[in-house]
């Protein structure tokens, strides 16, 4: 089978793949069978009964001529329900109003190809899916000539496919549907032959998402929309200070509150078990309980930032270093050093986490909306005391993930399960948006201090960035293979470690930084910092030689093409250099990240202190691309979601609690202050990037160098704050 | 007892009058279309109509709708017809999906009350409504596309 991960070009992709595998074998029970209960073989069984045909584990077909593909990755709006099955139903030549969807059950069959285990992640379902679901339909549509040429007696290959039916040299037809029971019986062929890109129907063109009906009428199921009859509700009391334990709680006056049929320890909290919601709420908040507060109790983030800022003043551990940094430093004309500072950030997915359990003495039942199925049924299945292949998840819609629903611990996954064990019931543990918040597995706060150089022609001669921050990896059960013959985390370092800028003298160097708050991949991971403090340091060293800084960036990328491609279409299509309104300036800054390389020239004012971000002009180079609608819909999508971040948003810690508690103290950007957002698509044949990711890291460095632009004010730390302009 | 109509239907529950009406919504009458996201009125994803107005269902108990018409997502129309849903299928507004219930509530007073809205209108109408995919420029887009519909078509 020709896949992708053989052509992938990054070393460190591919590293990455390879301790994902190892760490399954490693961990143990993680590797599964492939013959699994769940749709699957549900699926198998009314293909018995003569209801339809199913080729392969990624569609079945219908007598009724309807098409379902089996997507194995989550739908957490970035449109692999669309995407996905764009590219199965081209090559199977179906009819694309037949085509629906459907959420794989768990099984090793739909693992990822390049991770090895059932995960949404990394920007890159389309991309390895790419070769993936085209051979499942080029199968599929095999079949159903095979099937047809022995009902006709005919030669298959004098027989084509056109929309959903195989038709002959005399315009004879039979439907996909009506060839479903004979094609069922055929021989899956052992190789397919791929269409020629030219003869695409739907890759590559803009196509209106299936999923948007359901989701405009209310009738999309979403993990917190999951009601089995018995179903209870559960709402948890968890630890006010990370690391917290329970010592003792008195539930006497909750115990008697309506609707309440059990409290139960477990151990993330107390879990108040009710018949609705609210009822379950507010007997939670009645529960009074005394905690063991344990050592986060007098974390505070403005003492850890001030560490951050002393531990940078020392060399850090070595990530690159290409000619001599210090001798550059010690020959440049001008220096310059900046610190630039990120805080922590929650993923804020619209939908609080939630997860339900029915566990019964041989069998577990989850629905959720996850990320990262193989692992939460791992952890699930530990908890239940039930071997693996017991235990199914039902991926729901997820109301967003942002990284947020793939935790390694999979700790709202497990925590359900202690307490459908705790309850004796089937139960929906739901957060609130508090619970949510509070609950962990941030963004890292992260520190870049960069010095750097420029000879007397303005040209830049040396950098280095040193960088503090928590690893996302250490302490994981992927820690062993991805940290393996490095002592640094490479997604603290990734997108200033492959920094492209033609410098002669450069150097990154990684502080890891510990302490007990819990911290993961948010939207774009390492890049959502790196990017900021590259971009933003580059445009610095443009004005300390005086130049401008889209040119001075295309001077030091001569031999990066597709990065010159991006900032090149970007500055056109934003008209750099022409007049603006009085009081704007533009920004512009150039990353690559997830295989897709992405620009942006941001327009900005700032009135009263106050940033208006008034125009984006986002263009990404993603390779051969699937649905362009959607490539736009990510780029607008990512631009805002890093605008809300750039712009609003920062979690704090004092005595170990969490300052921030919902939307009105960690606000998101809203319709009136939404930029207007162009995005462009630069054509090309090289392999699929990602797209859900790509378009954020950009945004925040383009906005603060365009705040530069028109005030002469370099932001340095985020959230933007004029006061703290430099 | 408490009765109020749902989508034109009769209901009467026994619930604690103080239970926030987008809780009886979901847990009691399974109309989960009405999504939770702040429980304090600050994202909007819980938007419903009582007596055609724009409420925050999750800070609205639910004695406020006693005798009253309570509209959700499941009544905006039986079959995708309303303007906003046909408008919203052709701007391919939602991503993941959550917040667009909302959403789409508050944008049909505000057609009501303004057929032919301006920026300025959407930005005031719909900025209670939190969206964290981002798809603000295609539900401004939207909402434009619908009020030519409405007043190209007549729809009401």
């Amino acid at each position: 089978m020709n896949t992708l991960q053989s052509g992938r070009p990054s070393g460190r992709r591919m590293e990455r793949r390879e301790f994902l595998k190892f760490s399954i074998a490693a961990s143990g029970g993680l590797l599964i069978g492939l013959q699994l209960p769940g749709a699957s073989m549900a699926a198998f069984a009314e293909e018995q009964s003569g209801m339809g045909f199913m080729p392969n584990a990624f569609v079945r077909i219908g007598t009724d001529d309807r098409i379902t593909v089996i997507v194995n990755h989550s739908e957490m709006g970035q449109g692999v329900y669309t995407s996905l099955p764009m590219l199965l139903a081209d090559e199977l030549d179906g009819d694309w109003n037949k085509v629906g969807y459907e959420s794989a059950p768990v099984d090793a069959k739909y693992n990822h190809p390049i991770f090895g285990m059932q995960i949404t992640g990394g920007s890159s379902s389309v991309y390895s899916g790419f070769e993936q679901f085209r051979n499942a339909g080029a199968a599929a549509r095999a079949m159903l000539i095979a099937a047809a040429a022995q009902q006709w007696k005919v030669d298959p290959a004098s027989l084509r496919t056109e929309s959903g039916a195989v038709v002959d040299g005399a315009n004879r037809k039979l439907s996909y549907g009506q060839l479903a029971k004979a094609a069922a019986k055929m021989t899956p062929p052992a190789q397919v032959t791929l269409k020629d890109p030219k003869a695409f129907k739907l890759i590559g063109k803009a196509t209106k998402r299936l999923d948007t009906p359901e989701k405009i009428n209310g009738k999309a199921v979403f993990g917190i929309d999951v009601k089995n009859p018995g179903m209870l509700t559960a709402v948890v009391a968890r630890a006010p200070v990370f690391g917290a334990k329970v010592k003792s709680f008195d539930d006497s006056h909750a115990r008697s509150m309506p609707g309440v049929r059990k409290i139960v320890a477990v151990p993330s909290g107390v879990a108040v078990v009710a018949d609705t919601f609210w009822q379950a709420k507010v007997a939670r908040d009645a529960v009074r309980i005394d905690w063991d507060e344990g050592e986060m109790s007098t974390f505070s983030t403005t003492q850890m930032m001030q560490q951050f800022r002393e531990q940078a003043k020392t060399p850090g551990k070595s990530v690159r270093t290409v000619g001599d940094p210090d001798a550059g430093l010690a020959k440049a004309a001008q220096k310059i050093e900046a610190v630039y500072e990120v805080p922590y950030l929650s993923h804020l997915m619209m939908e609080p986490l939630n997860c339900a359990v029915d566990l019964r003495a041989d069998s577990c039942e989850i629905w959720t909306g996850t990320q990262f199925q193989t692992v939460d049924r791992a952890a699930a299945a530990k908890v239940a005391g039930l071997p693996n292949e017991k235990v199914q998840i039902h991926t729901t819609f997820l109301g967003g993930g942002f990284g947020r629903r793939a935790t390694p611990q999979s700790d709202f996954v497990v925590e359900a399960v202690h307490v459908a064990k705790a309850a004796g019931a089937p139960v929906k543990v739901v957060w609130t948006r508090e619970d949510d918040m509070q609950g962990g597995w941030y963004r890292p706060a992260f520190l870049h201090a960069i010095v750097g150089g420029v000879d007397a022609n303005g040209n830049a001669v040396s950098w280095r960035s040193r960088l503090v921050g928590q690893s996302i990896m250490a302490g994981t059960m992927f820690e062993a293979m991805m940290m393996k013959g490095k002592n640094y985390d490479p997604a603290s370092v990734e997108g200033v470690d492959d920094l492209p800028y033609e410098i002669p003298n450069l150097a990154v160097e990684s502080h890891d930084a510990k302490n007990g708050v819990p911290v993961q991949w948010w939207r774009s991971v390492g890049h959502s910092h790196t990017g900021f403090a590259t971009e933003c340091f580059v445009d610095e060293l443009a004005a300390l030689g005086h130049k401008d800084p889209y040119e001075f960036r295309r001077g030091l990328l001569t031999k990066h093409p597709r990065h010159l491609g991006v900032l090149d279409l970007a500055a056109q299509k934003a008209g750099w250099g022409k007049p603006l309104p009085k009081g704007r300036g533009r920004g512009i800054a150039v990353h690559f990240a997830f295989e897709s390389y992405n620009a942006q020239v941001a327009e900005a004012s700032v009135t009263d202190g106050k940033i208006r971000v008034h125009r984006i002009v986002s263009v990404v180079d993603c390779g051969r691309y699937v649905n362009p609608g959607i490539i736009a819909a990510q780029l607008e999508g990512g631009a805002i979601f890093a605008a809300s971040a750039a712009l609003h948003q920062e979690l704090t810690f004092e005595k170990g609690r969490l300052q921030q508690t919902n939307f009105h103290t960690f606000p998101v950007m809203r319709m009136n202050e939404c930029p207007e957002i162009e995005t462009h698509i630069v054509e090309s044949n090289a392999k699929s990037g990602g797209i859900g990711e790509p378009g954020v890291p950009c945004t925040a460095p383009a906005i603060a160098n365009a705040v530069f632009a028109v005030t002469g004010k370099r932001i340095r730390k985020l959230p933007m704050r004029m006061t703290e302009a430099v | 007892m408490i009765s109020f109509s749902v989508n034109r239907r009769p209901v009467k529950l026994d619930v604690d009058p103080s239970t926030p009406l987008l809780w009886v919504l979901r847990d009691n009458l399974a109309l989960t279309g009405t999504k939770f996201g702040c429980g304090m009125a600050q994202c909007g994803a819980c938007t419903v109509h009582i007596d055609g107005e724009a409420v925050r269902s999750c800070v609205a108990a639910v004695s406020r709708a006693e005798g009253k018409e309570v509209t959700t997502i499941e009544g905006l129309s039986a079959d995708l017809s309303h303007p906003l849903q046909r408008a919203w299928i052709a701007e391919d507004v939602p991503q993941c999906g959550y917040c667009q219930s909302g959403q789409l509530m508050s944008a049909a007073v505000l057609l009501r009350e303004k057929p032919r809205p301006t920026d300025e209108d959407i930005d005031q109408a719909m900025t209670g409504n939190i969206c964290r995919c981002g798809t603000y420029p295609r539900i401004r887009k939207a909402i434009h596309r619908a009020a030519e519909m409405m007043s190209a078509g007549g729809a009401k």
